[in-house]
């Protein structure tokens, strides 16, 4: 376009851009990250998902806080809700009944922004989910995956803090419960609670020092780490699928301008909008029906929210184990599914990535992804910790199973308990199994093409199946399969016949490296994928030929034949 | 008539006139009343009498034949017409097979059926019985007392919404929100099952009838936020999350992802 064509709209808008570049220069920065390309598949979009219900989040959440009072001191209810008319009540739990019933608007922002906060929680949760299976995390990621995981335990946090601040039955429960994890902390943990509390639970002070944690530090936090998260990502660029023309350095999509602004843009009211139906259709922690919070009430079928739901199952199904010693007890019994068990689930999700990279050896960047089932183990491990996960989360809620499916809880809790041990490693197994299943079809449809389903009728009777071979984008995709080796046995000297100091070090990675990386089918060669081209071509072209039978037995011999005087004999 | 006329400007006129007139009254009173009574004496008779035939018929294989209780059931003298009407009218009894607790099933007897049996086992000994219609009349109770009641009391079993609630080996707290008032009176007053029994010297006519007005009032209230899932809580509210309200959200996702044609 000649600049004798540009419309007036134009014409304005080159004028405000002139006119910011020469103060700020911002015309280079632009025309830098306007066109900065991204590569395109739904699964790149859960991450979104868990930006714009933040976004709500923080919105919604905004609105609260006019009309919220964190405060602990005791006022009598005297609003619309019946039930509770007369009721002695601490002022939180006053005001968001207030928010419920009074407030316009209340009760929608409410649940708007407690159902934002489960879309974040569930977002953050498959978009690691994708990112974990696809291998993302690879260098030169790692980093961004340690930001990732601190997001998810900042964002759990977060949750938390909101369930337990209208102090109704259902949140102080809650917060009981972390009193009780707090306390069986070894030496401190009466100490760190009269600290947190201000005294005894539930004290008087902890609403309003929670609600400048929920409100301020942890959304400080939150946003700080988010725009580390997605600087890093524009910095190191989107990884991409494998697929035609897409290599391990260049990125095949689109321009953030126009098209990813209208996508993202659209996607986030799409977004907004859903939540927001279904804020408006299904009730979400109905805090009037539990009534306020004191200590010496609780309510069967108490739980929590699901993303802490696996925190509360895995003390639901512990043994009662205490130690008791010198006039102490050891709370084992929740110490162990508390902080321990946590501990390790945290520090194992944030040491896989280079766990991954130590045991490979591999110091190359990757900015192509896996598919789940090019690497076998890994996949079989992300399938096993969610088994893991669900069991537990299906641990908290063992009562509402136990009543409505009519079963007896203490059998669900052993059921539970047995599983946790035994599911996890038959998951690890079957997922394994199913991925290297798939690794050999692969390299079947490399090796024959895909199956047409036609089947021929040769003069002398037999039948085959046309083969034809695949399209681009598949093959892209068979072909680029990452050829991870397991590091070797280590020599046990060197070669002036030194002993090697660090053998016993040496061959505990060489036997991790040959758990994570052992199993695979191994890719066809160049050579292998160039005779079955040649192969598979001549098979097309002559559409229905008349096999020589040498020829037709050769695929017989591939296995690719329902039946022929060759095969049938031998099977 | 003479001496009538004469005598009754008497100053002790009116008095016999009183007495005359108390006496004719409670007399016949009395002789009424006698006749009903030996009339409902009889009734009472006769119902004990049905009531006896089907107890030894229903109940007596479990509860002995002289509801002394044997090993497999517990002993009736003195759990009142209260728990026979429960047990009984919400089908818990006769129990069809044994197990961790007995299940509420459809009723096997009528209601005159049931008011025999109940004078029977009332009959044996003294105990809670049948609520009126007085006591279960809860229009005037304070509801917002009832849920106070209710929550330190019924709410750890029943769950705060008494949409019941796991107990251990299998057993449990049911759903009140299936419960009649009668049931749920009859039920605090004999303790059925596991429930604790909440004598009238525990939770006096009033305190029963304030909590069985917030169960009402739990029962008929709308839930303003929209579909209550059960009003089970963060459980199935977390299922919804991730069946219902997921899949919508990455069918959205894979609808924008799609390659531009």
């Amino acid at each position: 376009m000649s600049t004798s064509q540009i419309s007036p709209v134009e014409q304005k808008g080159a004028g405000v851009a002139t006119y910011l570049d020469e103060r700020v220069g911002s015309n280079g920065f632009l025309r830098r990250n306007l066109n900065k390309v991204f590569p395109d598949h739904w699964s790149f979009m859960l991450g979104e998902v868990a930006l714009y219900s933040f976004i709500v989040v923080l919105l919604s959440g905004v609105y609260l806080t006019l009309f919220f009072k964190p405060s602990m001191v005791e006022v009598i209810y005297d609003g619309p809700y019946i039930p509770l008319k007369g009721v002695k009540m601490s002022e939180a739990y006053d005001s968001a009944l207030n928010i419920s019933f009074e407030v316009r608007g209340g009760l929608l922002m409410r649940q708007i922004h407690h159902w934002a906060a489960l879309f974040f929680m569930t977002a953050i949760a498959v978009h690691m989910f994708r990112v974990f299976f696809t291998g993302a995390f690879r260098k030169p990621r790692e980093m961004n995956w340690v930001v990732g995981v601190s997001l998810a335990m900042v964002a759990l946090m977060a949750g938390f803090s909101g369930y337990s601040l209208p102090d109704d039955l259902l949140s102080g429960t809650g917060l009981r419960i972390a009193e009780g994890i707090v306390l069986s902390i070894p030496i401190i943990g009466t100490w760190a609670s009269f600290l947190l509390f201000g005294g005894e639970f539930p004290g008087t002070d902890f609403i309003s020092r929670l609600y400048g944690i929920h409100i301020l530090l942890i959304p400080g936090i939150l946003l700080a780490l988010i725009t580390v998260h997605l600087m890093m990502v524009w910095v190191q660029k989107h990884t991409q699928f494998p697929g035609p023309a897409r290599t391990n350095n260049n990125v095949v999509g689109y321009p953030l301008m126009p098209i990813y602004m209208a996508k993202a843009g659209g996607f986030f009211f799409l977004v907004f909008g859903i939540i927001v139906i279904i804020a408006g259709l299904v009730q979400l922690n109905p805090i009037w029906i539990f009534g306020p919070y004191t200590p010496d009430q609780v309510s069967a079928g108490t739980q929590p929210d699901w993303y802490i739901g696996w925190l509360d199952g895995a003390l639901r199904v512990m043994p009662n184990w205490e130690i008791q010693a010198f006039g102490y007890t050891l709370s084992l019994n929740i110490l162990i599914p508390a902080l321990v068990i946590p501990g390790i689930i945290t520090t194992l999700l944030i040491a896989y990535p280079f766990i991954e990279a130590w045991a490979s050896g591999d110091k190359r960047e990757h900015h192509l992804l896996d598919r789940p089932r090019d690497a076998p183990t890994r996949t079989a491990l992300g399938v096993m910790a969610i088994t893991f996960y669900v069991l537990l989360w299906i641990g908290g809620g063992n009562d509402i199973i136990a009543v409505g499916f009519d079963l007896s809880i203490n059998s669900v809790i052993w059921a539970l308990r047995i599983s946790l041990i035994v599911l996890p490693p038959i998951a690890f197994v079957i997922t394994k199994r199913i991925c290297l299943a798939l690794q050999r079809r692969d390299r079947e449809k490399l090796l024959h093409g895909r199956e047409t389903g036609q089947i021929m009728r040769m003069p002398n009777g037999e039948f085959l199946e046309i083969h034809a071979p695949l399209n681009e984008e598949e093959r892209a995709k068979i072909i680029a399969k990452p050829q991870v080796k397991p590091l070797p046995q280590p020599p046990e000297t060197d070669s002036s016949g030194v002993r090697n100091p660090k053998l016993k070090k040496d061959k505990r990675r060489a036997k991790i490296s040959q758990f994570l990386f052992g199993d695979t089918i191994a890719a066809p060669t160049g050579e292998e994928i160039a005779h079955a081209d040649e192969h598979l071509a001549h098979e097309v072209i002559e559409d229905a030929p008349v096999m020589a039978e040498e020829e037709a037995l050769q695929i017989a011999h591939d296995g690719s034949v329902l039946e022929s005087p060759g095969t049938s004999g031998k099977s | 008539m003479k001496t009538l006329a004469t005598h009754r400007r008497h100053p002790a006129a009116v008095i016999v006139a009183i007495l005359v007139g108390l006496l004719v009254t409670g007399g016949l009173y009395t002789v009424v009343n006698s006749a009903t009574q030996a009339r409902s004496a009889e009734q009472d008779a006769t119902q004990i009498l049905n009531g006896k035939k089907l107890f030894l018929e229903g109940c007596s294989s479990c509860h002995g034949i002289a509801a002394q209780g044997t090993q497999n059931g517990p002993t009736l003298i003195g759990v009142g017409s209260a728990a026979v009407h429960f047990q009984v009218s919400t089908g818990r009894m006769p129990l069809a097979n044994p197990g961790a607790q007995a299940p509420q099933k459809p009723r096997e007897y009528s209601e005159t059926d049931i008011a025999a049996m109940a004078a029977y086992v009332a009959s044996l000994a003294p105990g809670p019985a049948i609520p009126t219609a007085a006591d279960l009349d809860y229009s005037d109770a304070d509801v917002a007392e009832g849920g106070e009641l209710f929550r330190a009391n019924c709410s750890q079993c029943h769950q705060a919404a008494g949409r019941g609630g796991a107990l251990s080996n299998g057993k449990y707290a049911p759903n009140l929100m299936e419960a009649t008032p009668q049931e749920i009176y009859e039920a605090m007053l004999t303790g059925p099952q596991n429930m604790p029994v909440f004598g009238d010297s525990t939770l006096p006519r009033e305190d029963k009838q304030a909590i069985i007005a917030y169960v009402e009032t739990l029962r008929a209230s709308d839930d303003p936020g929209g579909w209550a899932l059960g009003r089970f809580g963060p459980v199935t509210e977390g299922l919804f999350m991730w069946i219902g309200a997921l899949l919508l959200v990455v069918a959205c996702a894979i609808w924008i992802g799609a390659k531009v044609r």
